[in-house]
């Protein structure tokens, strides 16, 4: 990089913000980079205008980190920006890597989310008819506010992204780790998934793993886990088998299943579709009537397979009419 | 993602596998009280993907041809060697590259060449359903059947009601959903 400043910017697209505090984990590490680099946009944590990055020539910025999924205008139009401005563009976490939480919305219309949102939902005022409009007349002035779009989208679905960049939030070792990559300047090649594992979670989990027989699911309120055994065998549903490695298995190692935030393993399209393979074949029984009722354990089982990945799924999104 | 190794998109999609014009269906079906499902010119013909087990149902299959039992020319035959080798990635693959129908035929259960494999599409195949309701994919659409190798006429039955059903049911609108989102982002 010479002897110039590293040029970043940080944005969060449909998030939550946990990307960017994933960003603040890495602790004094934060520092290093503060000192290698110049944060020229970063709305969480510094000030900044979107003028400032319209008006930064082309390629100005050596890397952006984009957290988020892209649901309304804005999110586009600032991908679109700062891809222009950046040489690098990370997809950062799960959002902006396949959709993420956000993307659970494909299950449901735009017009199911605002009429829920906004006009029949317990907790307003009855009668509202108020919703988010692009385009507001007010005593003569027109107010826009960014357009929602009918679904979610990831960031590729938008812009070119040269590398994804998963979890949710990545975890901050992994963080480090890429950020270190791309200050020495050796890179993986584009497209590539960073700073994970390219094995299935299970091959990072310690729990011991003896032959899976499922005769019930339970929720992981409802029983005492065994701290040493599969979370899978036991009945709880885990998303360890469709799951790419590279998180340390934190969560199964809290007792908690894994949710699947880093993604389908290398060379699998869609997460959920693997869960239910993996999940479904090993229910320990013959009969019909017996594997309805052992299914009935789980409730949401679209919601679980597809919790990150809805938006980069083979069929992205409920296509009710 | 770039990763190196072959993954379902690399599949041949349903709109690679070879399409019988309706003349060349109506020539092939050679009672005339049989050619209704195939449809008259202008009609709507599903494409109906069918999974069909190696051991059984393609020999079923098979059977139905040899035999010269008529059946709607709407089903794109897949032949895997188990039924448990249908990955339900498979199906959602099918439906988001147009097809209007997929068909999975296995073994009966308890006839499974290797012993086991139908119970795993037994027990997969009622979640994908509710998979597949969830994503709005509606109930006609994907089918599980077991046929035997002797169940050559059952198979014959089995596609044209299948067909008749997506008839009465249009074209499978996923492929141009998925399409137009982008374009009116």
């Amino acid at each position: 990089m010479g002897g110039r400043k590293l040029q970043i910017a940080l944005y969060w697209g449909a998030g939550c913000g946990g990307c960017d505090v994933a960003v603040l984990d890495t602790n004094e590490f934060i520092l290093d980079v503060a000192a290698l680099a110049d944060i020229r946009l970063w709305p969480i944590a510094v000030d900044g205008k979107y003028r400032d990055v319209e008006e930064m020539a082309d390629g100005e910025l050596d890397l952006t980190l984009f957290n988020g999924a892209v649901r309304n205008s804005e999110n586009e139009h600032i991908a679109r920006l700062l891809r222009r401005k950046s040489r690098l563009l990370v997809a950062f976490g799960s959002c902006a890597h396949m959709g993420g939480i956000p993307g659970l919305a494909n299950l449901a219309t735009k017009e199911e989310i605002y009429d829920r949102a906004y006009l029949h939902n317990p907790s307003i005022e009855p009668g509202n008819t108020t919703v988010p409009l692009a385009q507001t007349s007010v005593n003569g002035y027109s107010l826009e506010l960014p357009r929602f779009y009918q679904r979610v989208f990831k960031l590729d679905d938008v812009v070119d992204v040269d590398y994804y960049l998963p979890g949710c939030p990545p975890a901050a070792d992994q963080v480090r780790a890429v950020l270190e990559v791309i200050v020495s300047g050796v890179l993986p090649p584009k497209g590539s998934v960073v700073g994970a594992g390219d094995r299935g979670l299970c091959d990072e989990c310690t729990r011991t793993k003896a032959e899976k027989k499922i005769k019930e699911f339970r929720r992981p309120w409802q029983i005492m886990a065994d701290p040493e055994a599969c979370l899978l065998e036991q009945g709880i549903l885990c998303a360890g088998p469709a799951t790419r490695s590279g998180c340390g298995a934190r969560c199964p190692t809290s007792s908690i299943p894994c949710r699947g935030c880093y993604g389908p393993m290398p060379g699998v399209v869609d997460q959920g579709a693997k869960l239910l393979s993996a999940v479904t074949s090993v229910i320990d029984s013959k009969d019909p009537d017996e594997i309805d009722a052992i299914l009935a354990g789980l409730p949401d089982f679209t919601g679980y397979a597809y919790r990150f990945s809805l938006p980069a799924s083979l069929l992205q999104r409920s296509v009710r009419s | 993602m770039n990763e190196d190794r072959p993954t379902v998109a690399d599949l041949p999609t349903v709109a690679d596998l070879p399409t019988v014009a309706d003349d060349q269906t109506a020539a092939r079906v050679d009672r005339p009280a049989r050619r209704a499902p195939t449809g008259a010119a202008g009609s709507f013909q599903p494409r109906i993907v069918g999974f069909l087990c190696n051991w059984c149902s393609y020999a079923g299959a098979d059977l139905a041809g040899t035999s010269r039992t008529p059946y709607a020319a709407s089903v794109r035959v897949i032949r895997v060697m188990c039924s448990a080798r249908i990955d339900p990635t498979f199906v959602l693959k099918a439906l988001a590259e147009g097809a209007d129908g997929v068909l999975i035929c296995g073994c009966h259960p308890g006839d499974c060449h290797y012993s086991e494999g139908n119970y795993k599409t037994m027990r997969r195949y009622p979640l994908l359903k509710r998979m597949l309701a969830d994503l709005g994919i509606e109930d006609a659409r994907v089918r599980l059947e077991w046929v035997s190798a002797s169940e050559g006429q059952r198979f014959a039955d089995l596609v044209d009601d299948m067909t008749q059903r997506l008839r009465a049911l249009g074209p499978s609108r996923i492929k141009t959903a998925l399409a137009t989102d982008h374009a009116e982002r």
